[in-house]
């Protein structure tokens, strides 16, 4: 009798003392789940929001909304087609991403193996500041000050050597195009991609350095043979981070990119004006009046979301497959 | 032990001492009244003026004004989150039946320029018709020096360069203005293009409000765009003569617009039908400006359609405004704004004079 009560008293007791742990641990669970069934909770959210508000424009317009080039909101006459911006913003993107990634990367290198460690992290710690400018400084300096720059020591000189040959360089520039955004655009997305390059070839080991310098590699051979081929998701990752940027962007590129609407819109050259999805809701936003400009919009927001979306899947695959074909590289 | 119960007192009588201020000085700031506005970006710099000056007046009422655009405006009218809105475009025929026939009560003029950059030629001295400025958004004249340019322009020697159109990128009431304007004098731009706060623009690059399109026109050699009045006048920036209905070259200033309100003043709808045709652009009179137009305040004729309204706060609207239309349009001239010519007044008090609260007329003192 007394040893079962004995018994039972240490059964209460460790239960009790295990009931407290499970409450913490219990707690802590939760909280990670909520904190992720939140972020999952939100792109449910937001993918509702734009689907709901886009209907009208679907039902009116059709596919037509996706590949038609009208944009008309006179009353009355209301027609609305998204692809000129999805092509603005296809263009603007590449340009940018074509002048940053080859520059960030260099940046990376540079910081991490051809500079001592202290000028090194001086260097860095100035690209980061780079990064921690609002957008809309760089818009205001672009439209101000520098666009004069690329009108005259870029766009003029292009457009003179092969504008008569070259229908890309064909039309006279005065900067404000979808070249100039896309030249912004780079200075803007450089600090991130540089940023988080530098933490990827710092995370390759020396091992893979030594091996190559003990072959006899000089330093671009190293950097060619152990540097990039370990780093290659990362310094992807780093690129696609820099390309999600470079689609939302919308202050900057609202006031350099010349905001054509409709079939002008789509740019015929390099410095001709377009338009990207985000810089026309930015414009159009508050003065949308009837439901249809609205819908349209919101339309265009979901068609954005959607590519931005689809874009990060992509990276993660290529990512994923890119460390994959990798793993036998490893230590 | 002692301590935390002490401590819990303090906190306990702190949160009764912290929910009580409020309620003090709410009960002090009873007869306060606070009147909420949102819309045109246009006239915000004279409302906010008002905002002040009314203050002086009548100590015991706030004006809150959001200047969010007129679409805004309009929404947040229509949906009564404000007690009044403010637009540049009259309400659509959609809008106003939506409404419930709101009253519009103009409340300031504003005017659009055709402001340019041509390297040796001065402010007011080019000169430009309606179908010549219609043609060039059109994309049709494409050299200054077209024939149809210097027709019109035979003191001046124009460059033989390429037209940049700039026009406004962000839907606006300013755009409004001259769309119209251009589909009055041109049958082509009517058909194409069409009057409304953001067409689909045929040439040109667009740029974001009035300091987008100056800082773009500054910027470009050979350029040409549209900006209002108030704005050019501050930016200093150079703008067309243009021609007038009657055939007259007329220099866009608060005088000449003046003038085209007041020649246009006798066709003016009673407040409380439906503005949506109304527009001065194109009046005729030897003196007028071709390019103007009214921005205007809307109002349920019935102000307790609006639930957030009650009696004291309508008779502080109506108060308020009879007080802008009047004694408050001395403050526009300063700001590059056209103060209201007196038919116009009278037209804005019979107006008020018509609102009605719960069906009773509203009193003000």
């Amino acid at each position: 009798m007394n040893s079962k009560d004995n018994k039972a008293e240490i059964v209460h007791l460790i239960g009790s003392k295990s009931n407290k742990f499970i409450t913490g641990d219990r707690l802590f669970k939760a909280l990670v789940i909520g904190a992720s069934i939140y972020a999952l909770f939100m792109v449910v959210l937001v993918f509702y929001a734009l689907s709901e508000g886009s209907l009208p424009i679907f039902f009116k317009e059709g596919i037509n909304f996706i590949i038609g080039t009208d944009w008309n909101s006179v009353e009355g006459r209301e027609s609305f087609g998204a692809l000129p911006y999805i092509v603005g913003t296809l263009i603007s993107s590449s340009i940018a991403m074509v002048i940053a990634v080859p520059i960030s990367i260099g940046i990376a290198i540079f910081v991490n193996e051809m500079v001592p460690g202290k000028i090194g992290t001086v260097l860095s710690f100035v690209v980061e500041l780079l990064a921690a400018v609002p957008s809309i400084i760089y818009g205001l300096w672009a439209l101000f000050v520098f666009r004069f720059w690329i009108v005259d020591y870029i766009e003029m000189p292009l457009h003179n050597t092969f504008g008569d040959n070259l229908y890309v360089f064909a039309r006279t520039p005065f900067g404000l195009d979808v070249f100039t955004a896309g030249i912004v655009l780079a200075i803007m997305i450089i600090p991130i991609i540089s940023a988080v390059s530098r933490e990827v070839i710092k995370a390759v080991p020396h091992s893979q350095k030594e091996a190559a310098y003990a072959l006899g590699a000089t330093r671009w051979e190293m950097v060619k043979t152990a540097i990039l081929p370990y780093g290659k998701s990362g310094l992807l990752g780093a690129s696609f981070l820099g390309l999600g940027r470079a689609i939302g962007e919308t202050i900057l590129v609202t006031m350099i990119i010349g905001n054509a609407v409709g079939l002008s819109a789509i740019p015929t050259t390099l410095f001709s004006p377009g338009q990207t999805l985000s810089s026309i809701i930015a414009n159009e936003f508050n003065e949308a009046s009837g439901s249809f400009q609205l819908s349209a919009l919101i339309g265009l927001g979901l068609v954005l979301f959607i590519m931005t979306l689809f874009i990060n899947v992509i990276s993660i695959f290529i990512v994923s497959k890119v460390t994959k074909s990798n793993s036998n590289v490893r230590e | 032990m002692a301590n935390i119960t002490n401590f819990k007192k303090l906190g306990v009588s702190l949160l009764a001492l912290s929910l009580l201020i409020p309620m003090v000085i709410n009960s002090v700031n009873a007869q306060q009244v606070t009147i909420n506005g949102a819309g045109a970006t246009f006239p915000f710099p004279l409302i906010d003026t008002w905002r002040v000056e009314y203050k002086k007046v009548n100590p015991d009422v706030n004006i809150n004004y959001a200047s969010i655009g007129s679409g805004g405006g309009i929404k947040q009218f229509l949906e009564k989150t404000v007690d009044f809105g403010a637009t540049d475009a009259p309400l659509t025929k959609t809008e106003f039946t939506q409404a419930g026939n709101p009253v519009h009560i103009p409340e300031t003029i504003g005017s659009v320029v055709v402001s340019y950059n041509v390297p040796g030629i001065q402010d007011n001295s080019l000169k430009l018709s309606g179908p010549v400025i219609a043609d060039i958004f059109l994309g049709k004249i494409t050299k200054w020096d077209d024939p149809r340019i210097k027709e019109i322009n035979p003191e001046l020697t124009l460059p033989s360069n390429n037209i940049n159109v700039v026009h406004r990128s962000d839907g606006s009431g300013t755009t409004f203005v001259f769309t119209d304007y251009l589909s009055k004098v041109s049958q082509e731009w009517a058909d194409k293009v069409g009057t409304s706060k953001s067409v689909p623009w045929p040439t040109g690059i667009g740029a974001p409000g009035n300091e987008g399109v100056s800082a773009s026109i500054s910027g470009t050699e050979n350029s040409i765009g549209y900006v209002e009045l108030a704005y050019a006048l501050t930016a200093k920036m150079n703008y067309a003569t243009i021609q007038n209905k009657d055939g007259n070259f007329v220099i866009p200033s608060i005088n000449s617009t003046m003038a085209a309100v007041e020649s246009s003043a006798t066709v003016l709808p009673n407040g409380s039908a439906s503005w949506s045709n109304v527009s001065l652009t194109n009046a005729p009179g030897p003196d007028s400006y071709p390019i103007s137009s009214f921005s205007y305040i809307v109002l349920y004729s019935e102000l307790s359609t609006n639930p957030s309204i009650n009696q004291q706060k309508a008779e502080s609207i109506v108060d308020f405004i009879s007080w802008a239309i009047t004694d408050g349009q001395k403050f526009s001239e300063p700001l590059g704004y056209v103060p209201l010519p007196a038919p116009v007044v009278e037209l804005n008090k019979q107006t008020l004079n018509s609102l009605t609260f719960n069906g009773n007329p509203i009193s003000t003192n």
